[in-house]
């Protein structure tokens, strides 16, 4: 019987370890709805403000705003929204793996690369990775201020105002659905025309009070609704990919549980025929 | 004749609707937007939203900033934060409108007059919402 106190100590083991993944699996799910009602709020106004940057893009404006400048690359931006904590699967590699995707486009043209990181994980990865971090927040929490995140965005704002950076990329994660979650590279400035919108004849706003001012307001305040967006969803994300990811893990150790099992009774078994075996050989002897 | 307006805050979705008239409280006065109104962009001050609704149904919300956009088809207003004015406790806009009169008036050694002065457009600016929908209500 050697083997089957190492084997019930083993089973024991991967209980335990079954036991704290599927109370983080019911943990996430309930973080899960808080996290995606967050997302649902907040939606409308990135939305909106979306749309309008969007009217200013495609406007002939009297004052060309330098978020609006389209010019020559030869560094870029790109903010990377990550999780602070692990175990949720591959959410934080896939995105990883598309932002190094999208930063080697790049570099194999010449352009250099800047990282703000969002999030412990992209922190941790871009500084190994040897990329060149900028700015960095972490430890976000669940329930994400706008506050906090905008320290980190007026360090790449400034970086485009004064040229050190010629793009700016919001890289994140887009929440599909419980089970999917897409990494997603997305250009916020300079700003966009869509092509579909642009108007035939040019036209322009009436600024209240001037023009410069409001455009600064507002510009600031859409990267930052959107980079504020991002977050929030990928809250969303990491939870509903942390909740499937122990949902197999608690499904893996039932199964090792029960492979684990039939090995302890065999072993048991094959004892007991022993120790008989043994006795009867042993009676026939006398 | 009516125009779509969208009231949006970083929090939720206040309003949307056709609507008769819009009118809020630009940086550089009261503002009125009729259906047809040209392309237009302001920023707004603390104070109260009317919107007459189409049937002449009017409501009142309380905007603390923000940014409002007129396009040919849509009136969006980007709003800081909005509170609908019915959810204003009056008691405390009063309250704080009187702290930051007295924090003015009493100058301390390390006063921080543009936070006081902030707050006093704030709660100012609450009244002011709550007075229009009193008016409006008959009271």
């Amino acid at each position: 019987m050697a083997g089957a106190k190492e084997i019930r100590t083993k089973i024991g083991s991967v209980k335990s370890t079954q036991k704290i993944t599927s109370a983080m699996e019911m943990v996430a799910a309930s973080k899960m709805r808080r996290a995606q009602e967050r997302m649902s709020v907040g939606k409308p106004y990135a939305k909106r403000i979306r749309a309008v940057v969007s009217h200013i893009a495609n406007a002939a404006p009297e004052y060309k705003h330098q978020y609006l400048e389209e010019r020559p690359a030869k560094r870029v931006g790109f903010i990377v929204v990550s999780t602070d904590r692990g175990l949720c699967g591959g959410l934080n590699i896939n995105l990883f793996k598309a932002t190094i995707q999208a930063m080697k486009q790049w570099s194999d043209q010449g352009v250099d690369v800047d990282i703000c990181a969002v999030g412990g994980k992209a922190g941790g990865f871009f500084s190994s990775f040897g990329a060149n971090i900028v700015a960095a927040v972490r430890d976000l929490g669940e329930d994400v201020k706008a506050q906090d995140l905008i320290g980190s965005i007026k360090v790449m704002l400034e970086h485009f105002e004064t040229g050190q950076i010629d793009r700016l990329f919001l890289v994140g994660n887009e929440f599909v659905n419980t089970m999917t979650q897409v990494p997603v590279v997305e250009q916020l400035l300079p700003l966009q025309a869509t092509e579909e919108e642009k108007k035939a004849h040019p036209w322009d706003y009436i600024y209240e009070p001037d023009a410069k001012e409001l455009l600064d307001g507002l510009l600031a305040r859409y990267v930052e609704s959107q980079v504020y967006q991002a977050v929030v969803e990928n809250g969303a994300c990491e939870q509903a990919a942390r909740m499937v990811a122990m949902k197999n893990a608690t499904e893996n150790a039932g199964q090792l549980i029960d492979d684990l099992q039939l090995v302890y009774n065999k072993a048991r078994q094959a004892a007991i025929t022993q120790e008989l075996s043994e006795i009867v050989g042993g009676a026939a002897a006398v | 004749m009516t125009v779509h307006c969208d009231i949006v805050s970083a929090e939720e979705s206040i309003f949307s609707g056709l609507v008769e008239m819009v009118i809020a409280a630009g940086s550089q006065g009261d503002l009125g937007v009729a259906p047809g109104h040209a392309p237009l962009l302001t920023d707004l001050q603390p104070g109260p939203v009317r919107v007459i609704k189409q049937g002449g149904e009017e409501e009142v919300y309380y905007v603390s900033g923000g940014y409002l956009e007129v396009q040919p088809n849509v009136v969006t207003i980007l709003a800081d934060t909005a509170t609908r004015a019915h959810d204003i406790d009056e008691a405390a806009a009063e309250e704080a409108r009187r702290a930051a009169v007295h924090a003015i008036t009493n100058q301390g050694g390390e006063f921080d007059y543009a936070s006081a002065a902030a707050q006093l457009a704030a709660a100012a600016a609450q009244l002011r919402a709550i007075q229009q929908l009193r008016k409006k209500l008959g009271q």
